[in-house]
């Protein structure tokens, strides 16, 4: 069995990539995925806590967490398909309308 | 070396290739086609550590749903590919998302040693179906039936937000 | 040692059911399309004039056929992508069969072989969650073939097999509770009780609501009339894959029948006892009226495997049959179909198979 060391030095560098992609890219879809990426980071963590104690109550918390990134996926998605509509552009920064 | 520690490395190595795809690739398909990969390698690890529930739940909602609707939306959209690339802004997030890297690793290890109880203290049927049902059925009741009315009011949601005015 | 032999005789042997199947059924679709319709079929490909040799010469002579055929990829296309789709397309038709169960334990000596690949305790949302990934190979072609027809198929078929997973995943929810497992041997070995000691408590017997359902579904999913709008020929060429030919259409096409040959074997399983024959247990044959037959075990591992094949065979000619039987929805009529038909439906079934279970103490 690995240490949990592993696991959670893994979990701490995808977060990172996340977070990277969150800051660099100007496309709101690759944003959303690097969102999921930090999400999926963080049930790595969990599953391995999990193990690690042994207990499922961090399992548990993971069906939670798809729970929730099913529904920010979707309904985040439908935004951007609103906005699309509206401004033919998935950068970010066109969206300023009401910075005056 | 032992046969655990080089699943894990080729399996760790895989992942971070994947998940550096995800926000490197130009084109938003080859994104969200490297972060299929990436949860796949994901639900791997999920089964390395005895979870094999979550481990299909993984691959039964992110891959085979939450991606498929990405990859609907971005063949709907076909968006323009290109985006302009300015290096100080790269420089920034590159930097910002090392040291995060960096203090995130050296906050859990220190912690990851201390609450290490040592492995194989868990029953063979730790992250079964019935396991994982008992705990959401019991000590997170309220939660489940909470994220029934989030799913419910995301459902909702974007039929109002995407629909188009008649 | 013996026991990886094992395993791997049974991979091949699965795969290599799976893989004739799938081209038999392509024979046996021309040829059944021909019955139909009330003309001869392919004859071409026979030794000598003999037509009973047909099956075989068409096996072979398909594959050859599409090998040596050019394969084209669209220049404005996407080289990588469009190699990836056909892999993508047929992995999870292959993948899936694994854990279904084949037959019961076959004893030799000392060693007790169960006959499926693997058996996992989450058995069932592992054919779930391997079927969804269907839909990639088709998404995935059809966007990489640059071209507008192919991305409508493309579009058509990732909407339509998400919204007929939930349905498909909702009907077996009502057998699962059932027989109180995920496990697909256990549920085929439940399958083997008795109702009022002459009824076999099959999942038709006990979910016939769901079996209707899940039919439906698993047509939806495996992409045949009349469902094919991810296909539609009369309206976008050929769908998500106008731009293949050559060795990769011969993969689609194959992934076609071979998920056709997997669901039915999931139908099989879920619903008609999988390998059970009716009466028969371990030892031989125990007729309700009191009689026995006894076998000996060789012979019952025999018969239980070749019912298996039986029931698979049916239900794949039953696809058939249905595809030259009824016309194809419009894509309307499809989303109507699924959301506002199925989906309320097996809610209801859900409902009222807990509900059952509770109140009867089943």
């Amino acid at each position: 069995m690995l240490s949990l060391n592993y696991y959670l030095a893994l979990s701490a560098l995808i977060f990172a990539i996340g977070v990277m992609g969150v800051i660099i890219r100007r496309n709101l879809i690759i944003i959303m995925m690097s969102i999921e990426l930090m999400l999926n980071a963080v049930n790595l963590a969990f599953v391995a806590l999990a193990r690690s104690h042994g207990s499922m109550d961090g399992q548990t918390i993971v069906v939670f967490v798809m729970a929730v990134a099913a529904a920010e996926a979707v309904v985040g998605l439908a935004i951007v398909i609103t906005v699309f509509r509206q401004r033919q552009t998935l950068d970010p920064q066109e969206m300023q309308l009401l910075k005056g | 070396m032992n046969a655990e520690l080089i699943t894990f490395y080729i399996l760790a190595t895989l992942l971070i290739v994947s998940s550096l795809s995800v926000i490197f690739q130009r084109n938003p398909i080859y994104s969200a086609l490297s972060l299929v990969a990436a949860l796949f390698f994901v639900a791997v690890l999920f089964l390395t550590l005895q979870a094999p529930m979550l481990a299909i739940l993984q691959i039964l909602i992110y891959a085979g749903a939450i991606m498929v609707i990405f990859l609907f939306v971005i063949m709907l959209l076909n968006p323009d590919a290109r985006e302009p690339r300015r290096f100080l802004w790269w420089g920034f997030g590159s930097l910002a998302a090392g040291i995060l890297a960096l203090e995130l690793i050296a906050l859990v290890i220190p912690r990851g040693a201390k609450v290490w109880s040592g492995g194989g203290a868990v029953g063979p049927d730790f992250g079964s179906p019935k396991k994982l049902a008992e705990s959401l059925f019991t000590d997170f009741m309220l939660p489940f039936e909470v994220a029934s009315v989030l799913l419910l009011v995301a459902l909702i949601g974007i039929v109002v937000l995407a629909k188009r005015e008649a | 040692m013996v026991d990886l032999m094992i395993i791997g005789a049974k991979v091949a042997l699965v795969l290599f059911m799976v893989l004739n199947l799938a081209g038999i059924m392509g024979w046996v679709e021309r040829k059944g399309s021909a019955l139909i319709q009330d003309r001869i079929g392919a004859n071409r490909a026979s030794v000598f004039g003999f037509a009973g040799l047909g099956l075989v010469n068409t096996l072979l002579a398909d594959p050859i056929k599409f090998l040596t055929k050019e394969d084209f990829i669209p220049p404005r296309g996407d080289r990588l992508l469009h190699t990836l789709a056909p892999c993508l397309a047929l992995f999870p038709a292959l993948v899936t069969f694994a854990v279904i169960p084949f037959g019961d334990v076959l004893i030799i000596g000392e060693r007790t072989i169960n006959l499926q690949v693997a058996n996992i305790n989450v058995g069932i949302l592992y054919l779930f969650a391997f079927g969804s990934l269907g839909v990639y190979g088709i998404v995935i072609g059809a966007w990489a073939s640059n071209n507008k027809f192919s991305l409508l198929g493309g579009i058509r078929g990732s909407a339509q097999m998400i919204s007929y997973e939930i349905p498909l995943g909702l009907s077996i929810m009502g057998i699962l509770m059932i027989y109180q497992t995920l496990e697909p041997q256990q549920i085929v070995r439940g399958q083997g009780a008795l109702l009022w000691g002459w009824l076999p408590a099959w999942g038709i017997v006990l979910q016939p609501v769901a079996f209707f359902l899940f039919f439906t579904a698993a047509v939806a999913e495996a992409k045949r009339i009349p469902f094919d709008l991810p296909e539609g020929e009369s309206e976008l060429a050929a769908g998500f894959h106008t731009e293949y030919s050559g060795g990769k259409f011969l993969m689609f096409f194959t992934a076609e029948f071979a998920e056709m040959v997997t669901a039915a074997a999931l139908i099989t399983t879920l619903f008609f006892g999988g390998w059970q024959v009716p009466y028969l247990m371990g030892d031989g044959f125990h007729f309700p009226w009191g009689s026995t037959l006894p076998l000996p075990h060789l012979t019952v591992v025999v018969l239980q495997v070749a019912a298996f094949i039986t029931k698979v065979f049916f239900f794949s000619w039953l696809f058939i049959l249905l595809r030259w039987t009824v016309p194809r929805f419009r894509y309307d009529q499809v989303m109507r179909l699924g959301w506002k038909m199925l989906l309320p439906l097996s809610l209801v079934n859900l409902v009222v198979t807990a509900v059952v279970i509770v109140v009867w103490d089943f």
